[in-house]
């Protein structure tokens, strides 16, 4: 177990390393850095001190591996807007992207599961047809036209929740999280639910595939035949079962989910990462854009290295080898 | 003893879009308590669904429409469904083919059978557990106690069908329906199993059912057997009679058609009845036709030549060699294969038989030894355009016909590759020709050419893989074990096509397989693998009246007697 830990953290490690060199490449395709910095004022030899003390004049390696020695130090430098330490900024936002996330999450795991289930079981009942029909739904519309539409019927038309913004934000130390107020929730709920919709109806087609696959294996003919309860069958046998390659996919799924929150943050102008990433594009703001990216691939190691130790606990055919 | 079981009249339907099938008709069965009725028959003859229609588990879309079962006296059919649950396992249980695939793998052993003891009795926690011990104790179940937190990756295929019969047992039932309980274990596991099933009917005084295709089976354990045909039983009796005198034509074709192992015979005995199928094609004069023209034919040796083989497989990589597991498939292995004889390799499951017939082939590079195949040897130069002449001259026939022809391609291509890979016509009309006439030949038409392979059955399809094979125009033909995935019947078919081949064309053949009676009619030497290594290379008539090594005479013990069976009509 620890010698396939140690190979997975060795490719994440491999991973990072190319997607630091790529988000370090921002710096020097994406405009001129100095021009981005400076005012159109500015003189010949403030231009060339400020190009000098931000070393650009090194050979490439070296600013590669200062970037890199930097971000280990959790440093991404300044915005070349705002002008204030990109990392900090981070910070501020990634609460509410990750509160964001966390009730998406929730919610498409709890309704994929479940609803997945169910129609697996009961495949011909009406009630799974107009699940499953629905559900198409949330594959084929964009994530934007259903958080607008939200909108339009919650917000604007019955008026029961905000239609944007993140309200009842309450500072818990440097984390401030918006899920211990009412008003707080009022807000999260509709970016929440659009942005979870897509990977809910992922979820409850895998879990509903893998359920009917694993309904049709010997095994669970052999457990009907030992007269055990259907119940037992369904949650004990096959669920168990039906969840070691769903596992995987939920996996990248969470990953998935901070990806598009970059739209749903926009249409709910939710103030996250994703939102401060929309916004460094409109303004080339490089060194927020390099460290969103930096961010999300971290963030995507992470999760995939869960998932491996995931499948260590759920499957004992890996875990105690054959 | 009395009637634990009795069918009347069962009739079994499966509404299909294009009609209904009858899988059953009009069936009818008795089973007394302390013996073992055989249900035999063949792939689709119906016998596996009364095994499921009996305890309400037929597939859907199939019902029973007719008849009755009556268990112990009561009506199975009036039962609703939570009664039925109460039947299953606790009074009739359940035994599934294949032991790799009918336990849960994420549960443990003991957690499995704990499960179904606490439902079918009155047992609970400690009580349970103990229960579970004895049971696996009874199955043969070495350090059960230890064995209950083991999962069912960890056991080994014969001990996971035990597992499975101790699952069964778990409810104390009265009748035990058994699936072909051994159709996917090693002979010698089959006999172990065969004795296990049979003491705990005698024993326990149950009611048992076995379902299978093997005669031999049939003939070793049963004391009863029905044989099925097309959903219909043909004929029941007692195990001598119906072996011994069979009445019905079916039965006596099907008993023709399996292999002998006390005398050789030139050919099976015509199996026409079963096959339904009489419409004879064209057969073509084959020696004088492009098939038959043998490229310089001037070697006068050996065919094949192996001397001291040897493979190993890592089975756990690791990056220092010590700690690398190892397995040596194939352990200093040296044969001689003349030309024109075939010669047969025999072994269990991981004997490494098929391993040597990959080396020879080419798929595998051996650690060392040399593989000579017409005195030339066959990985010197393995990229040169030499070695693929001699490739060619060497083709492979392989065990599964369903996954060994590609689903995309029309039988057409399937059978042209060859001759189009090694440009052995000049135009394509030429090789559409020889196509057609090779379908003719190997008994398909050539009007097969243009249809896919799911549009055959499994015997057809080994007729295709067999027509590929030799479109290379090869002098030398591997079979790996090419009837074990069919019918008898089908087999017998075959395996007489292969005869006839190898008479025409002169063919040598390696012919590799775990079923010593297949190994009797068809070769004429015969080498033993056990664990990589050769244990006795002999005459097939010498092997089986005085085999010389231990092994050999294991083998030929655990082989199902067949002495009930009539004598063979010439």
């Amino acid at each position: 177990m620890i010698s396939f830990i140690a190979k997975r953290l060795a490719q994440s490690v491999l991973v990072m390393a190319i997607v630091s060199a790529v988000s370090f490449s921002l710096f020097n395709f994406v405009g001129d850095p100095v021009n981005n910095m400076v005012g159109q004022d500015a003189t010949r030899e403030q231009r060339l001190e400020i190009r000098d003390k931000l070393g650009l004049d090194d050979p490439i390696l070296t600013q590669y591996s200062r970037f890199v020695g930097n971000i280990l130090q959790a440093d991404f430098g300044l915005s070349y807007r705002i002008k204030r330490p990109v990392d900090d900024l981070i910070a501020e936002r990634l609460p509410a992207t990750l509160e964001l996330v966390f009730v998406s999450a929730i919610i498409s795991l709890f309704f994929g599961i479940v609803l997945g289930i169910y129609t697996g079981i009961k495949r011909n009942s009406w009630g799974s047809r107009i699940i499953l029909s629905t559900s198409l739904a949330g594959v084929s519309l964009p994530t934007f036209v259903i958080g607008i539409a939200l909108i339009y019927v919650f917000a604007v038309h019955l008026r029961w929740l905000p239609s944007s913004g993140r309200g009842g934000v309450v500072e818990l130390g440097w984390w401030k999280t918006s899920l211990i107020t009412l008003e707080g929730w009022r807000s999260i709920i509709l970016p929440a639910i659009t942005l979870s919709l897509f990977q809910l109806t992922l979820i409850l087609r895998l879990v509903r595939a893998e359920m009917l696959e694993v309904m049709r294996t010997d095994y669970i003919k052999f457990a009907r035949a030992r007269g055990l309860s259907e119940r037992a069958i369904n949650f004990r046998h096959a669920l168990r079962n039906t969840l070691v390659p769903v596992i995987t996919i939920i996996g990248l799924n969470i990953g998935g989910l901070v990806a598009f929150s970059v739209v749903t943050e926009t249409v709910f102008q939710w103030p996250g990462t994703g939102l401060m990433f929309i916004q460094a594009v409109n303004f080339v703001d490089v060194p927020i854009m390099a460290a969103y990216l930096v961010f999300v691939a971290l963030l995507f190691v992470v999760i995939n290295l869960i998932v491996d130790i995931l499948y260590f606990v759920v499957d004992p055919r890996i875990r105690l080898g054959g | 003893m009395s009637t634990l079981l009795d069918i009347n009249g069962l009739n079994i339907a499966f509404p299909t879009r294009r009609g209904t099938v009858n899988a059953a008709k009009d069936v009818s069965l008795t089973v007394e308590s302390g013996e073992v009725l055989g249900l035999v028959g063949e792939s689709g003859a119906g016998k596996s669904t009364i095994g499921n229609a009996i305890i309400d588990l037929l597939e859907a879309p199939g019902r029973i429409t007719g008849g009755s079962i009556r268990f112990m006296g009561e009506e199975l059919r009036d039962m609703n469904r939570d009664e039925m649950r109460q039947i299953r396992g606790k009074r009739i249980g359940m035994i599934f083919q294949d032991p790799q695939t009918s336990l849960n793998p994420l549960m443990t052993i003991g957690a499995q059978l704990v499960e179904t003891i606490e439902k079918a009795t009155s047992k609970r926690g400690r009580d349970a557990d103990a229960h579970a011990v004895e049971l696996l104790e009874q199955v043969g179940i070495t350090e059960a106690v230890a064995r209950l937190r083991a999962f069912p990756h960890q056991f080994s295929g014969g001990m996971r069908q035990r597992v499975v019969i101790a699952l069964a047992l778990a409810g104390d039932p009265d009748l035990i329906i058994a699936d072909e309980p051994t159709t996917a274990l090693d002979v010698s596991i089959q006999a172990q199993i065969l004795d296990l099933i049979k003491k705990l009917c005698r024993e326990r005084n149950l009611g048992v059912i076995i379902v299978t295709h093997d005669i031999g089976v049939i003939a070793n354990i049963a004391d009863r057997v029905a044989v099925m045909y097309r959903g219909e039983i043909v004929e029941t009796g007692t195990v001598a009679q119906v072996l011994g005198a069979p009445s019905h034509v079916y039965t006596q074709s099907l008993i023709a058609a399996v292999p002998r192992a006390d005398t050789k015979l030139d050919r099976f005995t015509s199996v026409d009845y079963i096959e339904g199928n009489t419409a004879s094609f064209r057969r073509i004069d084959i020696q004088n036709h492009w098939l038959g023209e043998t490229q310089q034919n001037d070697h006068t040796g050996t065919a094949i030549d192996v001397d001291r083989l040897n493979l190993s497989f890592v089975l756990q990589k690791a990056v220092f060699k010590r700690n690398r597991r190892m397995l040596k498939a194939v352990n200093n292995v040296s044969f001689s294969v003349q030309q024109g004889e075939t010669f047969g390799l025999v072994g269990e499951s991981g004997s490494g038989k098929s391993t040597v017939a990959r080396l020879i082939a080419g798929l595998y590079t051996p650690d060392s030894g040399t593989i000579n195949v017409f005195g030339k040897d066959v990985n010197e130069n393995r990229k040169a355009v030499e070695s693929r002449a001699a490739r060619q001259a060497l083709q492979m026939i392989f065990q599964d016909p369903y996954s060994s022809l590609n689903a995309r391609l029309r039988v057409l291509d399937i059978v042209a590759e060859p001759i189009r890979f090694y440009r052995l016509t000049e135009n394509e009309t030429q090789t559409r020709k020889i196509v057609s006439d090779l379908l003719d030949h190997v008994g398909l038409g050539a009007s097969a050419a243009l249809k896919y392979p799911h549009e055959f059955s499994g015997g057809q399809r080994q007729r295709i893989s067999i027509a590929r094979a030799l479109a290379s125009r090869p002098r030398i033909l591997i079979c790996d074990e090419p009837t074990s995935a069919l019918d008898v019947s089908v087999q017998a078919t075959i395996l007489n096509l292969l005869k006839d081949l190898q008479q025409e064309l002169g063919l040598t053949m390696l012919f590799i397989s775990h079923d010593l009676p297949v190994i009797r009619q068809m070769c004429d030497r015969v080498a033993i693998m056990r664990h990589g290594e050769i244990c006795e290379v002999s005459d097939v008539d010498t092997f089986f009246e005085a085999p010389a090594h231990d092994y050999s005479r294991h083998l030929l013990d655990l082989m199902p007697s067949m002495t009930l069976l009539s004598d063979p009509v010439e």
